[in-house]
């Protein structure tokens, strides 16, 4: 069933992959991070017609997860809850643009189709490559790598906090939930106003949660300063990792490598086909 | 040594709302005593334990930690001496892991990093967690959970421990494990419970509390043998203090 508290434990087993040692695994979480960035800066940088061009892009993902040994249905599985989302905003692309671009045979593909399915691509290109982060990372480290990359540290201790008491929170969610299901007697529990109720119980309790941690810390002394464990060095290896995959994106960037090899294969058809 | 010291003098406290939870509440404890604060609920035994660590002022009185009277200037200094273990372990455990959450106070104190590793592991060997270190809290059992939290507080090296009911949800083994770890501390405790049977075991003087004011005062003993005040405090003896439930429903063998 897919309930609040199944996505959530999925969630934490993407966590739990990060505790694998593999070569990828070992590398500094900032050299991944940088990559994983100049990957979504360098995928989302394409026109919006563009197609063939950002397919070998899933080179990267694909290469990342043989090498650090992950479960690649698992990954898949939850890039396919996300995509929905994606293809909800591309759905409407078809509507309003309608001007013809392209032919297969005599069958026309309007703009609107293809900035749609360029939408997905996109979309199904970096949110893997964000779960393959976490996955070959660890959330925690994600995070402490972009402190140290300069992000402030009041953002980073905010996703911090978001990730230890998403957990809480949603054990609440789901407990109000059931507790309801219980009581609902299959009918429809009296519409969506109990729901309306849940909501903001959750948000009290949450609210008051937040007062008893913000005691507990200052119980133990905090004053405004956040201290993080820092390890890990940027060494030849993290430079080697972040430098190879520059050249390989900025290659697949400007070189259509689906193009080059279509028009390899007609000329050698044309080249045949002229030889008499 | 009157660093250990802790008292209350004529202490009231009200919330913004007007409630009065507290009125002139006084007492003082001493170095390596082990006090339980007991009471029905809303007694104003919580409100009590947050004065002890300056998280509220008080209205009126004073509450004073060794040397220095709780106030806005000393509370750096109070917050060092004075540890606290919240009732619900998951306000306590922020961090990404064990071993983070246990240095968590140390490096706010300033403790050097060297140094903070072997007041965490040692932290961690006095509760029996050294191999959760690198977990995160969210992984942990509800009793591992408790004491973690005991050890963040411990890694202070704190002279008063304070804890907010430290056997509530705990199951029958992990409730002994805690009950034993209270036991060996030499520090002073001060504990808040409803569960008197513990109490009975690690505290050598119980103050009731009801309705925001000190009803008594005295040894375990004393206490627990009074039902009439217990009684009038919504509370009862210890389980262990009262008839066996088993023996006293058994009626007599007639003799026919």
């Amino acid at each position: 069933m897919a309930t609040i508290e199944g996505s959530m434990l999925d969630f934490r087993q993407l966590d739990l992959l990060a505790a694998k040692d593999t070569a990828i695994h070992r590398l500094d979480a900032r050299a991944k991070v940088l990559v994983v960035l100049l990957f979504i800066i360098t995928v989302v940088s394409f026109g919006r017609y563009e197609l063939s061009a950002m397919v070998p892009f899933f080179v990267f993902p694909v290469v990342l997860v043989t090498l650090a040994d992950l479960p690649a249905g698992f990954i898949v599985r939850k890039v396919a809850l996300v995509i929905p989302f994606a293809a909800a905003i591309g759905i409407f692309n078809p509507l309003f643009d309608q001007e013809l671009r392209f032919f297969i045979g005599s069958f026309g593909i309007s703009g609107g189709w293809l900035s749609c399915v360029s939408i997905v691509i996109r979309a199904t290109l970096t949110v893997t490559a964000a779960f393959v982060l976490v996955a070959v990372t660890g959330f925690t480290a994600v995070c402490g790598a972009l402190g140290r990359l300069g992000m402030p540290q009041v953002l980073v201790v905010q996703l911090l906090f978001m990730q230890r008491y998403l957990f809480v929170l949603a054990d609440d969610a789901a407990n109000a939930s059931r507790a309801r299901e219980l009581r609902a007697f299959g009918s429809r529990g009296m519409g969506i106003g109990p729901f309306a109720a849940m909501t903001g119980h959750l948000l009290l309790k949450s609210w008051e949660r937040a007062e008893r941690i913000h005691m507990a810390m200052l119980a133990r002394g905090f004053q405004g300063e956040f201290h993080l464990q820092r390890t890990g060095t940027f060494g030849y290896r993290e430079l080697f990792f972040v430098g190879g995959w520059l050249v390989v994106f900025m290659i697949l960037r400007f070189i259509n490598i689906p193009l080059l090899i279509g028009d390899g294969v007609t000329h050698l058809f044309l080249a045949q086909a002229t030889i008499p | 040594m009157s660093h250990h010291i802790v008292a209350a003098d004529r202490l009231s406290f009200s919330y913004p709302d007007g409630t009065s939870a507290l009125r002139s509440v006084s007492f003082t404890i001493h170095h390596g005593e082990s006090v339980a604060v007991i009471g029905a609920n809303g007694a104003g035994k919580s409100t009590l334990l947050q004065q002890l660590n300056g998280y509220l002022i008080p209205t009126s009185g004073q509450v004073r930690i060794g040397d220095f009277p709780v106030t806005a200037k000393t509370l750096h200094d109070v917050r060092r001496t004075v540890g606290m273990v919240f009732q619900d372990p998951d306000d306590q455990l922020f961090m990404p892991t064990v071993f983070d959450d246990v240095a968590f106070g140390p490096l706010n104190l300033g403790v050097t990093p060297e140094d903070v590793e072997s007041r965490v592991s040692a932290a961690l060997q006095a509760v029996g967690a050294g191999h959760l270190a690198a977990k995160p809290p969210y992984r942990l059992s509800c009793g591992e959970k408790k004491r973690v939290a005991i050890a963040t507080v411990l890694a202070m090296d704190p002279a008063i421990l304070v804890m907010d009911e430290p056997t509530a949800g705990l199951d029958p083994f992990s409730r002994r494990e805690v009950i034993k770890l209270l036991k060996e501390f030499s520090h002073t405790r001060i504990i808040t419970s409803h569960d008197l049977d513990m109490v009975a075991e690690v505290c050598n003087r119980v103050i009731v509390m009801h309705a925001g004011e000190i009803w008594a005062d005295g040894t375990t003993e004393e206490i627990f043998a009074d039902a009439g005040l217990l009684a009038s405090c919504r509370l009862e003896p210890p389980l262990s203090m009262q008839n066996c439930v088993v023996c006293s429903r058994r009626r007599p063998v007639s003799a026919d």
